[in-house]
């Protein structure tokens, strides 16, 4: 995926003032946003995903132009057809995992019944070894289970994008390192490209294929990013 | 015993349409409050809040310079629908409705802002529509917070007394609830039928209240 982005954005929270500034043009189906947190990585995300309306700037994704303060294109979230991967995974508590990834399928104002059989439904559940849980609530779930949901989810609605916001954030280590094999196989599998944001330097070892380096709003050249990041931990 | 189920009928069908009417208005203006963000929302939020501080005769009194026969409303109603909500269950309705909108709204925009925002993000991205955003992730998320809210303003239009008796007045069998019932029997001195009248009202109300309670353990607890 060609991502190619120039975004500001003014954030005021009582006297401290943010700015997010970030030029950036990048090729690859394995980006990572590395920085420390508080870097604006998220922010970025956002812009990326149409969760934040960027001051001015634009954003254009292979050539498709998402978003652009000049010319006055601010395409909503819905049309953008990337899938975001947050950072808790956002599954819907009141559906069970089988509606949470059916989700996408059901159109208008209501929610797939919970006995609802979809083939891409099923596909996706046994791809990610959920069948098991398929009847069960998020809140029922552990961390990796979760993660898988969240990602089936995701992957049903076929996106031309995947953008992942600290992914292994929320689970304990030795299931981190687990499930980024998982995703690493997955992504080499399917060849869905990949944004990943991070703080984590084990996920640039793992994924950093281009890595993007970015601290207080700005992306920084990498060793001064991996700087920080080692000044902050 | 007549009279007496007779009102509660009428009690039964005014709180009714009164919850049905704080469903819509109640739901929409705490979403609104929830939401949106504009100049003078806290004082819309308290002059929205009167109705549960104001003594019902004076709202009643409102209502009546509002859609009385004198007023501009109540002449345009008259004149050009032909409708007079004056001494009608109508106006009993509406009554029942202003007293009771506190109870709805104001739960609903706190279910509402109770909503992680995120769930709501992540329904836009996977393509889900403003309006199916709504009533697929918010709306049931916040629901067991409104439902609460709309049945006790159910129990507190079925109570409704001072505004009912100021706008619709007390005609048996046509404008006569059940709690204005039990002040007419009591003053003509029908202790027997005051009794009947009281213990129905009080079962009503108790088994609204438990409906209440358990659909939102500890919100009303704790009032």
């Amino acid at each position: 995926m060609r991502i190619d982005l120039e975004i500001r954005k003014e954030l005021r929270s009582g006297p401290r003032v943010f700015r997010l500034d970030v030029r950036l043009a990048t090729q690859g189906q394995r980006v990572v946003i590395f920085g420390p947190s508080g870097s604006g990585k998220s922010l970025t995300l956002k812009a990326i995903a149409g969760l934040m309306r960027p001051d001015e700037g634009h954003v254009r994704l292979d050539g498709t132009t998402v978003f652009d303060s000049g010319a006055g294109v601010n395409l909503p979230p819905q049309a953008r057809g990337v899938a975001y991967l947050f950072q808790d995974y956002a599954l819907f508590p009141h559906l069970t995992v089988r509606q949470n990834v059916g989700f996408v399928l059901a159109r208008g104002w209501l929610n797939p019944r919970s006995g609802e059989i979809h083939e891409a439904v099923d596909y996706w559940l046994a791809a990610f070894n959920l069948q098991d849980v398929a009847h069960q609530f998020p809140v029922e779930l552990s961390g990796g289970q979760r993660q898988r949901t969240a990602l089936a989810r995701a992957l049903v609605a076929r996106p031309r994008a995947l953008l992942l916001d600290e992914p292994f954030a929320a689970l304990d280590p030795a299931l981190r390192q687990r499930m980024r094999v998982e995703l690493d196989e997955l992504q080499t599998r399917l060849g869905v490209p990949m944004i990943i944001i991070t703080h984590d330097p084990e996920d640039v070892a793992a994924f950093g294929e281009q890595v993007l380096c970015m601290n207080e709003g700005q992306v920084v050249p990498q060793a001064q990013g991996l700087l920080s990041v080692g000044l902050a931990a | 015993m007549e009279p007496a189920w007779t009102a509660l009928g009428l009690s039964l069908k005014v709180a009714g349409w009164a919850t049905l009417i704080n469903l819509v208005l109640g739901v929409g203006v705490g979403y609104l409050l929830a939401r949106a963000r504009f100049p003078g929302r806290d004082v819309l939020d308290t002059f929205l809040t009167l109705p549960m501080v104001l003594p019902p005769t004076v709202l009643g009194y409102y209502l009546l310079v509002a859609i009385g026969r004198k007023s501009w409303l109540g002449t345009w109603l008259r004149e050009s629908l032909g409708v007079n909500l004056i001494f009608t269950w109508q106006g009993a309705v509406i009554a029942a409705s202003i007293v009771a909108f506190p109870l709805v709204f104001k739960p609903a925009r706190a279910a509402f802002e109770a909503v992680d925002g995120q769930l709501e993000q992540a329904a836009r991205v996977l393509g889900v529509s403003e309006v199916g955003v709504f009533f697929r992730v918010t709306l049931p998320l916040a629901w067991r917070g409104i439902l609460a809210g709309l049945l006790l303003a159910f129990a507190r239009a079925m109570g409704e007394f001072g505004a009912t008796l100021m706008v619709a007045g007390s005609i048996p069998g046509k404008t006569q609830t059940l709690s204005v019932a039990v002040y007419e029997a009591v003053q003509a001195g029908q202790d027997d039928l005051a009794a009947t009248l009281v213990l129905i009202t009080s079962m009503a109300c108790v088994v609204v209240l438990l409906s209440a309670g358990r659909l939102a353990p500890g919100r009303i607890a704790n009032r």
